[in-house]
């Protein structure tokens, strides 16, 4: 169902003519309201006035991940905090988060979209939405729970984990759409099957996952275990949170980006130069409608390309394909952020000096797991077991504690990670996306 | 009165002691004792030998992470009671043995053990005291 035909369904002329207002506005608030975009223009020889076209926006320059964790915690914000009615936030490098505020026409909006996004992965009022994504500072709890509220769904706010009582959940209550992370919901398919039950006894329709990158053969075996249809919903919380695009359950081939409210770009990682349609890089978002944290020509590290082709759902926003993979080394384990710097960061602390490591990733029982190697030299060796494994636990817990994920540690002997060309290999993701 | 031992972290792999084995064997290194603690991953394999220099020289060029730690050798009588009558006056002591292996050889028709501590010289005085023999290094290298 497309909740928002007027918009949804825009002629492309009528679209760019919006787009453009929307651009213009925004340049012309964050240049008086945000310092660090203030400066940025300024230094480029940039007016807000100077934005005559869609072309122009090539101009601006890029914002980075790094650039928002310089302003932490909202310095970003082009908005006093009296008008600041949400914060989320994301894992970052230094353990130190990226920040994200919303004013309450944010939300409304942002509520919008997840309400469209709900209605074209297969959702209408009358459905019961059994809500299986993380609560709190993540986006994506509360991002599907407002836009079901929104669209006037029942929303089950189950949350992740406990595993066994959601399943007794769907028994009971008869959800009729699950949203969550694909390799939870592979997760809650086998541990129905331990307690005896088939996913083919609920009353599932339609699953919408997202918050970790997914493939066609993924989709083939959540069709298959969980008797439903699966659709990709794709989201940042820079940009906003989950919503920002959308598979519609018609077609499944690519994700439909709001394009009333995000300008999207494909831009060579290397050079910055930016792609054509079908070309594949980059994706960069710009946001044209958010009051608190606008963003300009912010780069997600998403690998995708645009497909402009007409859709048969009959929705005019421009289609991005599953991303692919990323631009820099960050890895989503289980929908949180890790950068293998942070990891380093941990073991550094704990060896005083620069550790030999690798990071394993896998998928057992579809659930990521996360086995750090760690090659022992004479500065964490000892002649004693237990020492070495309080090593183990030490690095174990510090890996739990600043960066919230559970880690296996594995003690290997030195110069068995693998070095291509004297370097190491610091990651190894066997997971198959 | 301290004894040298060698101590190689490993992982556990078929073939990595028999690495270990065919690096000393080809330094022409004699391995006096060893012992081997595991865990389901790895192993720490401490030893004895006649030329430690050698030894830790030559398994660090072949990559190992190789540590030195100071054990006891302590003559044990053979016969039943032998070790216990020194592990009583340890622990009455309030003295950990935080791990002990036996060296292959026999001495004066006693059995040797090696002894790891935490408080080496508590340990040292206190054997003595009771009329333990305790060997000197050089002398175990050498057995």
């Amino acid at each position: 169902m497309i909740l928002d035909i007027g918009f949804e369904t825009m002629p492309r002329e009528d679209l760019e003519a919006i787009q453009l207002r929307r651009l213009q506005a925004t340049i012309e608030r964050i240049y008086y309201n945000v310092p660090f975009y203030r400066k940025s223009l300024d230094e480029n020889n940039i007016k807000p006035a100077d934005i005559q076209s869609l072309d122009d926006l090539k101009r601006l320059p890029f914002t980075t991940k790094q650039n928002l964790r310089d302003n932490y915690p909202f310095g970003m914000f082009a908005v006093p905090m009296d008008n600041i009615v949400r914060i989320h936030a994301s894992s970052g490098t230094t353990g130190k988060p990226t920040v994200v505020g919303y004013t309450a026409r944010d939300i409304k909006t942002w509520s919008e979209l997840m309400a469209r996004s709900l209605a074209a992965g297969g959702a209408s009022r009358g459905d019961i939405i059994h809500n299986a994504y993380g609560y709190g500072l993540f986006t994506g709890g509360l991002g599907v729970h407002y836009g079901a509220e929104k669209l006037g769904a029942s929303v089950i706010p189950v949350s992740g984990g406990n595993t066994k009582r959601q399943i007794v959940l769907m028994k009971d209550f008869g959800p009729t759409i699950l949203t969550s992370t694909p390799s939870y919901a592979l997760h809650l398919a086998e541990v129905a099957e331990e307690v005896g039950v088939s996913f083919e006894d609920f009353k599932f329709k339609f699953g919408i996952f997202g918050a970790e990158p997914w493939s066609e053969s993924m989709r083939e075996e959540l069709e298959r275990k969980l008797y439903l249809v699966a659709v990709d919903i794709y989201g940042l919380s820079e940009v906003m949170g989950p919503g920002v695009s959308m598979e519609c359950h018609e077609a499944k081939k690519g994700l439909h980006i709001f394009e009333d409210h995000f300008i999207p770009e494909i831009i060579n990682p290397e050079t910055e130069e930016v792609l054509s349609y079908g070309e594949t890089g980059e994706l960069v978002f710009t946001s044209i409608t958010k009051e608190a944290f606008p963003v300009i020509r912010y780069r997600t590290r998403d690998i995708t390309s645009l497909n402009p082709e007409p859709c048969i759902c009959g929705r005019t926003h421009v289609r991005m394909n599953k991303v692919s993979g990323r631009s820099d080394d960050m890895l989503i384990i289980r929908g949180v952020n890790v950068f293998p710097s942070q990891i380093e960061n941990v073991l550094m602390e704990i060896e005083g000096t620069e550790p030999h490591y690798q990071l394993v990733v896998d998928r057992e029982d579809n659930l990521d797991v996360l086995t750090i190697l760690v090659e022992v030299r004479e500065n964490l060796f000892s002649d004693e077991v237990k020492i070495l494994q309080d090593e183990e636990r030490k690095i174990r817990k510090n890996i739990k504690d600043y960066l919230g994920i559970s880690a296996k540690v594995k003690l290997v002997e030195p110069k068995t990670i693998a070095r291509s060309e004297g370097k190491a290999i610091r990651v190894i993701d066997k997971r198959k996306i | 009165m301290r004894v040298e031992q060698i101590s190689v972290f490993l992982e556990n792999k078929t073939g990595r002691l028999a690495e270990v084995t065919s690096i000393l064997s080809e330094a022409g290194v004699n391995i006096r004792a060893l012992s081997v603690a595991d865990t389901s991953d790895f192993g720490v394999l401490r030893l004895i030998v006649d030329d430690n220099a050698k030894a830790e020289k030559t398994l660090k060029n072949n990559g190992f992470s190789v540590g030195k730690t100071d054990v006891v050798a302590v003559e044990v009588e053979d016969r039943p009671g032998g070790l216990h009558n020194i592990l009583e006056k340890l622990t009455s002591a309030g003295i950990n043995v935080e791990y002990m292996y036996s060296l292959v050889t026999q001495r004066n028709n006693n059995a040797v053990l090696i002894f790891r501590f935490d408080n080496i010289d508590d340990a040292v005085r206190l054997l003595e005291e009771n009329g333990i023999t305790v060997i000197n290094g050089s002398k175990v290298h050498a057995l």
